[in-house]
């Protein structure tokens, strides 16, 4: 079932929100009562699988206990309140928040119509010795650390952009609220190009697993009634895997919302909201990379503690979502095929 | 056949559980204690360490996780001891127990990076350096700079500030500098590790400031010294208080250091940013040590004191080549009557020592 090069798929699965498992037929007639090996194997797999559980919840209560100095001292209006000082221990999430779901929006923006691209062309369009090599340099690039992006971002591509791109956004596009400020090269519109490149590999390999799933009966069908290659993947593949689409397109914003080091290196950590995008700014989990080695009193840790609380919570509240929405999709491709 | 596998793998176990059991008995006639916290001194005590332990045989493990983390731990007395970057106050020292001394002195310079001015050539007065932090300078080409530095072509370009984005010794100081210097700067920043920037982009690490000041024409930043130096920024010279421009770097650092005359209740070193004198460079401080009052053990407590003792004297040539500066030796007579006066073990003074292990070097 799985296309021969699946690896990231793999690495991807791990990540991805926690699939009811398709139920296996079990060989009943195999397990014989009173088999020791058999009753150990499945309290120890039932076991690691709670385990799971057990995590997700000590995780949760941890962050409630330790965040609760900061939400009694400061009230919900932690949430959008825009000052954080930690000289005068006045801290408010609102930068942070804004930062982690604009740069992780803008990444989805970009990544998802080049992943599509890259999934189409290597199960459509690509002939079969060029499929293999490419396809396994998109999954070498999932598999460079996020430090490794950072670094390049910071060293090589942000040069880039402050001497040729932004310099030139800027000349052009200067009206615009988008583009302004010095360019400066570090910012929200570098850290979220790092981040889509850094999310493309992980959509495009799914996408791509999901595309080669198309039954080829279909497909040949509709060349035969004469489509070209847009208008079958358009009408045929698109359609017959939009809940795989949506499943990849969620876990690569589940990524960028919780990147830290590739972020932090180029988004000028500045606890500010701007409009344009050449400013610097800050996101959830680059404020707590930066913060909490030196963060000395209570107060000041608990906020922390509260920002990684707010980043738990939206990425619950994004996967619920993207759960809701898979389900209402299979149930409206279930009902079309009634 | 289970049973049987147990057998055999109790066989293969038996001599590690037995090595295990024997591993503390040969750790006795060596120590190693643990110890971690400010990431700005890391360098120089990852090296005290390693000569030490070649001398000594004792080793002292440091990691630099930085002050926060290095705090809790010795809350907690998990640690044999803790460094810190910004001193703890007295309060918080008499609550934990614990006893805070300043092991070295190191020094922070503006950098900036200007098309046409190499390092040492611009001259700022502290109150100007506070506006351009403040954002109330937003030009190079701004009546102020180009008064004070008349020789030079200043590039007319906007001012891009640079800061450190995680809590830092540099930030610490320099902040307290700007405060001394500027009293809009205690209203609106005030000082601390990490404080609230009212401009600029901030970056993690002297490498991360260092780098976006080199890829930022017309930005200014502030590093550590050695920084500064080994990465080729251009550094600027500040009016100290006496009215002169001094070069940044070990002479006025040690001029600096050695104004500081006596120790705070909490340790800490008074008077070491914006010191009266000739040659003195302003924005100069100490990095610090935590250790507990009270020791649960006594031979880990004088080795721990005797290995300070060591870094105080014998391990001084591996401060100068570092860039950072010892702390001065009458500094060091308070430091130690403060131990003998204060850290018991049992009810014992642990401090001196009967024989220090390596007094005087080797």
């Amino acid at each position: 079932m799985r296309h021969p090069v699946g690896g990231a798929a793999e690495i991807a699965a791990h990540r991805a929100p926690p699939q009811r498992p398709a139920e296996p037929e079990r060989p009943q007639g195999r397990s014989r009562p009173g088999n020791l090996l058999d009753v150990l194997f499945r309290t120890t797999t039932l076991c690691f699988a709670g385990l799971v559980l057990l995590l997700i919840l000590a995780i949760g209560t941890v962050l409630f206990a330790e965040a609760h100095l900061a939400f009694s001292h400061f009230g919900l209006k932690f949430l959008w309140t825009k000052e954080w000082d930690p000289v005068r221990e006045s801290f408010g999430a609102l930068p942070s928040i804004f930062g982690t779901l604009v740069s992780s929006f803008l990444a989805i923006l970009i990544a998802v119509p080049v992943s599509m691209g890259i999934a189409i062309f290597l199960t459509e369009m690509a002939p079969p010795w060029l499929q293999k090599p490419v396809g396994l340099a998109v999954e070498m690039l999932a598999a460079v650390p996020s430090i490794i992006y950072g670094m390049w971002g910071l060293f090589s591509f942000a040069p880039i952009m402050a001497r040729h791109v932004e310099p030139w956004l800027k000349h052009h596009l200067g009206f615009l609220p988008l583009f302004q400020g010095p360019p400066m090269g570090i910012g929200m519109m570098t850290a979220a190009i790092i981040l889509a490149v850094m999310i493309i590999p992980f959509i495009t390999s799914i996408t791509r697993d999901v595309f080669a799933l198309v039954p080829a009966m279909a497909k040949e069908s509709a060349y035969g009634l004469g489509a070209t290659t847009w208008e079958v993947v358009r009408n045929v593949v698109i359609p017959y895997t939009r809940t795989g689409i949506v499943g990849a397109i969620f876990l690569g914003l589940g990524r960028a919302l919780g990147e830290t080091m590739a972020v932090t290196f180029v988004i000028g950590n500045a606890h500010d909201i701007s409009l344009s995008l050449l400013s610097p700014s800050n996101t959830i989990s680059s404020t707590l990379a930066n913060e909490f080695t030196e963060a000395t009193s209570h107060l000041y840790v608990s906020s922390l503690i509260a920002l990684g609380l707010i980043l738990f919570l939206i990425t619950t509240v994004i996967l619920s979502v993207a759960k809701l929405l898979l389900w209402r999709i299979e149930r409206q491709v279930v009902g079309s095929v009634r | 056949m289970i049973a049987r596998r147990l057998r055999k793998l109790a066989r293969w176990m038996a001599p590690l559980v037995l090595l295990g059991a024997a591993l503390p008995l040969g750790a006795q006639a060596h120590l190693m204690l643990h110890g971690g916290g400010a990431t700005f001194p890391f360098p120089l005590y990852a090296k005290w360490s390693y000569e030490y332990a070649r001398l000594t045989g004792e080793r002292f493990n440091y990691q630099s996780i930085g002050s926060g983390a290095g705090i809790e731990q010795m809350r907690h007395h998990i640690f044999d001891f803790g460094a810190s970057e910004a001193p703890l106050d007295a309060a918080a020292l008499r609550r934990s127990g614990l006893i805070q001394f300043p092991m070295v002195i190191g020094g922070v310079v503006p950098v900036v990076n200007l098309p046409g001015i190499a390092s040492n050539e611009l001259k700022l007065t502290g109150p100007l350096l506070a506006d351009i932090f403040l954002g109330r300078i937003i030009t190079w080409r701004d009546p102020r700079i180009m008064a004070l530095n008349p020789h030079l072509r200043l590039p007319p370009l906007e001012i891009s500030v640079v800061t450190r984005a995680d809590g830092s010794g540099s930030t610490y100081l320099i902040t307290r500098y700007l405060g001394e210097v500027s009293a809009d700067w205690r209203l609106k920043a005030g000082n601390g590790p990490s404080v609230r920037w009212p401009v600029g982009m901030a970056s993690k690490g002297n490498e991360g400031v260092s780098s976006y000041v080199k890829q930022t024409t017309g930005s200014i930043g502030y590093v550590e010294f050695t920084y500064a130096r080994q990465n080729g920024l251009a550094t600027v010279l500040l009016q100290n208080r006496a009215g002169g421009f001094p070069l940044p770097g070990r002479a006025s650092f040690l001029a600096a250091a050695a104004k500081a005359e006596r120790q705070g209740p909490d340790g800490s070193l008074k008077g070491l940013t914006d010191q009266p004198g000739e040659g003195v460079w302003p924005i100069v401080g100490a990095s610090f040590i935590l250790i507990a009052c009270d020791q649960p053990d006594a031979r880990r407590a004088e080795a721990l004191l005797s290995f300070f003792d060591w870094c105080f004297h014998g391990g001084k040539r591996f401060v100068d080549d570092l860039d950072y500066v010892p702390i001065p030796e009458p500094i060091v007579h308070q430091i130690e009557a403060a131990w003998a006066a204060e850290i018991r073990s049992g009810g014992r003074p642990v401090w001196p020592v009967a024989q220090p292990a390596a007094r005087s070097g080797r």
